[in-house]
């Protein structure tokens, strides 16, 4: 049963947003986030649904996968708009002892949902459309320039998809030690949550040696391929911008545009 | 001079108090001298504990010699400023399957070596498809590894070494934890390298039926070389391989006991057809 556990949430599928650059598609996505945060009127949500509903089409990913990572905000997100409508100061609707609703207090918990409800729908559609690996390039390569201050920014890219490499690995190792404790009596399933945690450590012990023992092997191999870090390597998919790519700049920029021509004329 | 030359070489594994005091010295590889020539097929074959696997990480560098030296394609692996050099001429391969596959697709993980090299992604792609052709694994070049047989795997790290055009490959039991058909797949494209590629390769195992092809053989018992030769010279000597605790092929065997209780047939018979007509004669 845990090896049905798939990474990142990938949507294959052939369309415009999966062909763009990792690069375009993060950058696209900050840019849309911003956004959400500039427009503070109706008309400008209204601009911002277009604009989101026209990904959503656009990526050819079913709806119900973009909403599926709301399940994980909802309670955050009522507790945003709880707080919100009975703390805001201003004129009051209704009062019941210290509690009061405000009219501010009600606009502002449903700015706030809104902007936090288009966040999440605006990320899933990136890693819907955005394989991890090709995520974990992009963000190397933006952030690059860090390497001046010192971040080692390609090794940390390289432990990132060592990690996806060997999450269904280790996830596979773990099933297995787990049945054979079973064999031996082990007992995951019943007690309390103290006794289910006591029980998992004859699962990570053994659980943590193989992962220190692959690690070894690894980076020997690594180094056996001649590994030795991000200097002088070349890439056998680089990443390019294509005609798509600087398409979706120029779109970008006339959104944002919008946004802040919406926040200065006050619409 | 051969590829792989070896004077003398020793090492010896280091353990180290809390303190970082060297505690005690296990002593791993003893006095070994090899000369290994360009084109050959050479079998190293030792029980658990012989010192073959150590030996074998000295030619690719990843272990510098205590005592004696070791050259690669001319380069001193002790002196050598750049390590990486010697290892892009002897590639090797590893016993775990899953431990030596760094790419999350089989073209990027065969892709890696070269990556790592500085050559022009051009030239990456056409050393990938080349070596994905070699093994016969292109039809898999976009499946994930992990969906993949254990042979499948193993072919997929020699095509991971055979991009880095090296001019040897060291396999460290690489058939050691696959079925027998996954061994065959493995040993049929070392072998298929090996002649059609003129790549070096060095085999380090414990199966005796892998090393019958081998141009030479190498024994290793508690870190020394105790026995060279052929196949044949080696495998005559029933005997004295059972007090290294290695077993012969079994047609070997037979012919060995046959031969003993009184058949008149030649020592160091290696395969079925060669007892056959031996008996037949």
């Amino acid at each position: 049963m845990i090896r049905d556990i798939t990474l990142g949430q990938y949507y294959p599928a052939d369309s415009v947003l999966h062909k763009l650059d990792p690069r375009t598609k993060f950058l696209g996505t900050m840019a849309f986030i911003i956004s959400v945060f500039v427009f503070h009127t109706m008309p400008g949500y209204a601009v911002a649904t277009l604009f989101l509903a026209g990904m959503i089409i656009l990526s050819k990913v079913p709806v119900k996968f973009m909403f599926k990572g709301l399940k994980a905000i909802f309670l955050i997100l009522m507790i945003t708009v709880v707080f919100n409508i009975i703390l805001t100061p201003g004129e009051i609707l209704w009062k019941w002892g210290f509690l009061k609703v405000t009219k501010e207090g009600l606009s502002m918990a449903g700015r706030m949902a809104i902007r936090l409800t288009y966040l999440v729908i605006g990320s899933s559609i990136m890693t819907l459309t955005t394989t991890p690996n090709q995520l974990t390039d992009g963000l190397e390569r933006l952030l690059r320039p860090l390497n001046h201050i010192r971040v080692p920014v390609h090794e940390i890219a390289m432990i990132m998809s060592i990690a996806l490499r060997f999450i269904p690995i280790l996830l596979e190792e773990t099933d297995k030690i787990m049945k054979a404790q079973i064999a031996r009596g082990a007992d995951f399933e019943s007690g309390n949550l103290i006794q289910k945690a006591k029980s998992m450590v004859p699962l990570l012990v053994p659980l943590f040696i193989s992962a220190f023992r692959r690690a070894n092997d690894l980076a020997m191999a690594m180094e056996a391929r001649c590994y030795h870090g991000g200097d002088d390597r070349t890439q056998m998919k680089p990443l390019k911008y294509a005609g798509r790519d600087y398409v979706s700049f120029l779109i970008l920029v006339v959104y944002v545009g919008i946004a802040i021509a919406f926040r200065v004329l006050g619409i | 001079m051969g590829i792989i030359k070896a004077f003398k070489l020793g090492f010896d594994y280091l353990k180290y108090d809390d303190d970082g005091n060297v505690q005690e010295t296990q002593r791993a590889v003893n006095d070994v001298n090899l000369d290994i020539e360009a084109g050959e097929f050479v079998a190293i074959l030792g029980h658990n504990g012989s010192g073959k696997s150590t030996l074998a990480k000295h030619m690719n560098a990843l272990l510098l010699p205590s005592e004696g030296t070791l050259w690669v394609d001319d380069m001193d692996t002790s002196k050598e400023p750049e390590l990486w050099k010697i290892r892009q001429k002897a590639g090797m391969v590893f016993q775990n399957p899953d431990n030596q596959i760094i790419g999350t697709v089989v073209e990027e993980d065969v892709g890696f070596g070269p990556e790592n090299m500085g050559i022009p992604t051009d030239d990456i792609w056409k050393r990938v498809d080349d070596s994905l052709e070699k093994v016969g694994m292109t039809a898999y070049r976009h499946h994930s590894p992990n969906k993949l047989s254990g042979g499948q795997k193993q072919r997929v790290a020699i095509a991971g070494v055979v991009a880095m055009h090296p001019r040897c490959i060291v396999l460290d039991e690489p058939t050691a934890m696959l079925d027998p058909n996954g061994r065959k797949e493995v040993l049929k494209a070392v072998r298929e390298l090996n002649q059609a590629e003129n790549v070096t390769v060095i085999l380090i195992t414990h199966y005796m039926e892998e090393v019958i092809h081998a141009d030479k053989v190498y024994v290793m018992d508690g870190g020394d070389v105790v026995m060279q030769g052929t196949p044949r010279e080696i495998f005559s000597q029933v005997d004295t391989l059972k007090k290294y605790r290695l077993d012969v092929p079994q047609v070997t065997l037979l012919a060995h006991e046959l031969r003993l209780s009184g058949v008149d047939i030649p020592e160091g018979i290696l395969t079925t057809e060669e007892l056959v007509s031996a008996l037949c004669r």
